[in-house]
């Protein structure tokens, strides 16, 4: 099966175990992922504040040159481009004459019928049904699943999920074996782009998202956003020093997850590139214990 | 032959200022049949209907024209100088040209020309007017009230008083409704119940009420004096008659942990319950749901316990049949659940709660006595966040409307646990206080000042709870707009006031229309606040807007005197602009061919089929037939009707062609 895919900069650079592990997840479950063939910036969050044609017309690029290429279905891992995508589509849906204006600064067709999925809705799609019988390592953690904010929010536009308390992550991870918790700040903001721009307030927010993730027990934070990752585990050692306490949790891409539950190769889905070390160690015991069971039967 | 005289009416300056009168009135004297024509500074004075009076004796007219202000205005005030003139009222028309006219254009010869053109066009219609008169129906005194609460009480007690009979039918075990639920009123600190419970003994024990409690309405057919209504009486699996309400049955049933729907679910009751102590009738009523006999097939305590033998299981709902003059609705509202509030937890944190349940906590009768407990752990909250238009006036929960009540409750709340909690924090969250009303803005001052509620004003983002108390997070909008943190033990939403659930079927079953909330609809926001768009259905209380106790009442009170006036004839007398179905010699009987489209479209149920049969009984034909009283003249019909088989009394469709014509011919 072909599915396409945009990685976005953060794929290509300081996320890069976010790709590995999405492939390598694709890949156990044959999906064959293809990328969007010269793909360019989403425009992310400075074009939109700067030229609203030029925020809508360097997605919509990237949305012609996936139905160029025939690519019905795209997967967008980073959730600031899901964001932009869905959105430009949503507005060149509703606004005839901005679409002829973005169709004319592209000299490209646009129809705007690719469907837009971002990771999570990838997984429940075509990783969930056959999730469960690849399980080898079940991941027997509590984990905290962040969602953050794009991936829920505007509501009206994406229509996924739950926006106040979502749950499909939640589903995924109990299906690898997790206790996905019930926690409080799933959807609060991490600070962003404010990662570099103003640390101290990144500190702030996700300082407030580790506390309630670890004070309810949580063993990992499960992640579907490249900058929730960055905020999470680059700026922990400001998150510590804002807490006045050592969290050390790490935060895991949801991919990575299933990677490490189905059993595939830590390197292969980019474990070590982590700054805060993932040193989970999934409980091999009891999986051994009952394969015995299985075959004794 | 017609003899038309045309009354051109200055209305002082409001016409005379744009239009030539005089020149209208001359214009009009040369148009056929008319005979007089003649304009006078204020036709709607005496003198001026004196001059409307004479012309017809004097001249013989057969009909008038009266070139004024709009009909809503004076159309019953000329047609009653012409009736005294010596005609029929209905051969008067009016020509709009101050509304239509004078008043939407500037001084000039179109301004004039357009007066002429609509003076024209009545005088072409009234040509095919004909005489009509008055119909009259007969009416059935006796006066419906759907729903207990305090609005259905007070409007049953005063239709009773005024010597008419009522019977009042409430869906619950007993009456009261929300506010038998109250601790105590605004802004007196009054006990609800004190001040209702004698009120609903009072309706019991009546001589002009008949009350059926559990009960429902089935079906509503009829018109104004002449409702037909069937009541379903659920089966209580009780024989009324015999149960002395001793009360021995609830005591005994094994079934203690129900959950109890007059504590909102913060107590229990058992399967045989009355729903409080101080229910009305003390009868109560066996859930069937929860019973053990009808879960499991056996039981029956109550049975064996019962000292009258009262218990009757397997008893059937019987259907009442009662004949109705009036209907007052009277229904009540619903509230928001906490679960409707995904922010604030959807309903999973167990002391985040709504108004209604914190008024059972707060009321002496209630579970907890009176004290104010966590529902979780049933400790004292020391720290109590209030939050206001929880729902209310927010577009994004779909509710745009202010819920009106709940800034005065929850200042009371805020009082009540003060008082009742010396050392505790209350905190109110608002959006403004709105406390409009008598006494009422001194009472929310009272809260504040006196007794130390610290009113904040801003929203709450969200609620989560973090070992054992809720962070509530919102932001303080006038002390620097900073967001901010309450450690809460407990949480008040005051959720939105809703429609109570069923409204839209039974308002469907009424024909009373409803607005886009499920709130019946008045017939007019001003003028007639408690008249529906049907005739003869009144609606008070909470079902048509949420209201307050005060308002409710005075609400229901104005239903009575509806009532009363309308039970003051022994015939009601109405407009004859109604539909009529056209009817001719045999074999014929009439255009109409039967296919009773218009019976498919009248909002009014006012189409039935009638049978033409000859003399050995069989049927020859069916036609449409337009009940007089319940038509309203809409005309829906009349646009429907492919072959032209329906008119509207008083506007045909020779009329309306003969006022099309005259406006196509040039003069």
């Amino acid at each position: 099966m072909k599915i396409g895919l945009y990685p976005g900069c953060s794929m290509e650079g300081g996320s890069k175990e976010y790709r590995e592990s999405v492939y390598a997840v694709a890949k156990a479950f044959n999906i064959e992922l293809v990328n969007v063939p010269d793909w360019n910036c989403c425009g992310a969050t400075a074009a939109h504040n700067l030229n609203k044609v030029l925020s809508l017309a360097l997605p919509a690029r990237i949305l012609a040159l996936a139905e160029q290429a025939g690519l019905e279905e795209i997967v967008v891992p980073c959730a600031a481009c899901y964001s932009r995508l869905v959105m430009t589509q949503h507005e060149l849906s509703l606004h005839h004459e901005l679409k002829e204006e973005v169709v004319d600064a592209l000299g490209m067709k646009y129809e705007g019928s690719s469907k837009i999925l971002n990771v999570i809705q990838f997984i429940e799609k075509y990783i969930l049904p056959e999730l469960e019988k690849k399980v080898s390592h079940p991941f027997a953690k509590k984990v905290a699943c962040y969602y953050g904010c794009l991936l829920v929010r505007p509501h009206k536009v994406l229509q996924f999920d739950r926006y106040d308390d979502p749950m499909t992550m939640d589903n995924v991870m109990n299906k690898l074996g997790a206790d996905a918790i019930d926690w409080a700040f799933k959807v609060e903001c991490c600070g962003a782009g404010f990662s570099v721009s103003n640390t101290q307030a990144v500190a702030t927010l996700s300082g407030k998202i580790m506390d309630d993730a670890t004070h309810r027990g949580a063993e990992a934070v499960i992640v579907a956003c490249p900058m929730c990752h960055s905020n999470l585990d680059m700026r922990r050692p400001q998150i510590d020093k804002y807490l006045g306490r050592k969290t050390k949790i790490p935060v895991i891409y949801i991919t990575q997850a299933i990677g490490m539950a189905i059993g595939i190769d830590k390197k292969e889905l980019g474990l070590q590139r982590h700054f805060v070390p993932v040193d989970l160690i999934l409980d091999r015991k009891q999986i051994v214990a009952e394969e015995n069971v299985e075959l004794t039967k | 032959m017609s003899r038309i005289g045309v009354f051109v009416c200055h209305c002082g300056e409001n016409i005379s200022a744009t239009v030539d009168c005089a020149k209208v009135a001359e214009v009009a004297s040369e148009l056929q049949g008319v005979v007089h024509s003649v304009d006078y500074k204020y036709m709607c004075s005496d003198p001026g209907q004196t001059l409307i009076k004479e012309a017809i004796k004097e001249k013989g007219l057969t009909s008038v024209v009266v070139a004024a202000c709009s009909p809503r205005m004076h159309e019953p005030t000329f047609r009653k100088a012409c009736a005294e003139g010596g005609i029929n009222p209905f051969l008067c028309e009016m020509a709009n040209v101050r509304e239509h006219c004078s008043w939407v254009h500037d001084k000039g010869e179109v301004t004039t020309s357009k007066a002429i053109d609509l003076v024209r066009t009545l005088v072409q219609k009234v040509k095919y007017n004909e005489p009509l008169y008055p119909i009259k129906v007969p009416v059935t005194k006796t006066a419906l009230v759907i729903g207990g609460g305090v609005a259905g009480i007070q409007a049953a007690l005063d239709i009773a008083n005024c010597g008419h009979q009522v019977v009042m039918v409430e869906r619950e075990p007993s009456i009261g409704g929300h506010m038998s639920m109250l601790s105590e009123t605004f802004p007196t600190l009054d006990c609800s119940q004190c001040i209702l419970t004698p009120r609903m003994v009072e309706v019991a024990q009546h001589p002009n009420i008949t009350l059926y409690t559990y009960s429902e309405v089935e079906s509503v057919e009829g018109f104004v004096g002449n409702f037909k209504v069937k009541i379903r009486k659920k089966a209580r699996d009780l024989d009324e008659n015999l149960c002395t309400g001793c009360g021995l049955c609830t005591t005994k049933c094994p079934q203690k942990k129900i959950p109890s729907e007059f504590e909102q679910g913060l107590g229990f009751r058992t399967a045989i319950y009355t729903p409080f102590p101080q229910a009305v009738p003390n009868k109560p009523v066996i859930d069937r749901h929860n019973c053990t006999y009808y879960i499991k097939g056996k039981c029956k305590v109550c049975e064996i316990v019962c000292p009258t033998k009262a218990i009757r299981f397997n008893q059937e709902d019987t259907i009442l049949d009662l004949e109705i003059g009036a209907i007052v609705l009277a229904t009540g509202y619903d509230i928001k659940r906490t679960d409707f509030f995904p922010e604030y937890g959807y309903g999973k944190y167990k002391d985040v709660i709504d108004g209604l349940q914190f008024e059972r906590l707060a009321s002496a009768s209630g579970p907890t006595g009176g004290a104010i407990r966590r529902p979780s752990d049933g400790k004292e909250p020391k720290k109590i966040v209030f939050i206001a238009c929880a729902g209310s006036r927010d577009p994004a929960k779909g509710i745009e409307y202010c819920s009106k009540f709940c800034c005065m409750y929850t200042a009371k709340h805020a009082m009540l646990y003060k008082h009742k909690v010396h050392d505790g924090d209350a905190y109110v969250f608002y959006m403004d206080i709105r406390a409009g009303g008598k006494n009422y803005d001194e009472f929310t001052r009272r809260a504040i000042e006196a007794d130390g509620a610290k009113y904040v004003r801003g929203r709450v983002s969200r609620i989560y709870e973090r070992d054992g108390k809720y962070i509530v997070v919102g932001t303080d909008t006038l002390m620097g707009a900073k967001p901010m943190e309450v450690e809460a033990d407990m949480v008040v939403l005051a959720t939105a006031a809703t429609a109570s659930p069923g409204a839209e079927e039974l308002a469907q079953k009424m024909h009373v229309s409803y607005d886009a909330y499920k709130f019946f609809a008045e017939a007019h926001p001003k003028l007639k606040p408690v008249e529906t768009n049907t005739a003869g259905i009144f609606v008070a209380g909470a079902c048509q807007a949420p209201k307050d106790i005060p308002d409710s009442v005075s609400m229901a009170s104005g239903t009575a005197v509806k009532v009363a006036a309308l039970f003051s004839n022994d015939e009601l007398t109405r407009d004859p602009s109604v539909a009529v179905v056209n009817r001719t010699a045999p074999p014929m009987y009439s255009t109409c061919v039967g296919c009773f489209l218009c019976k498919s479209v009248c909002p009014y149920n006012a189409i039935e089929e009638e049978e033409i049969k000859d003399r050995q009984g069989n049927i020859i034909k069916r036609l449409a037939k337009v009940n007089p009283g319940l038509c309203q003249g809409c005309g829906t019909c009349v646009a429907l009707c492919r072959i032209k088989a329906i008119d509207i009394h008083g506007y045909t469709n020779k009329q309306v062609y003969a006022e099309v014509e005259a406006l196509l011919n040039e003069l």
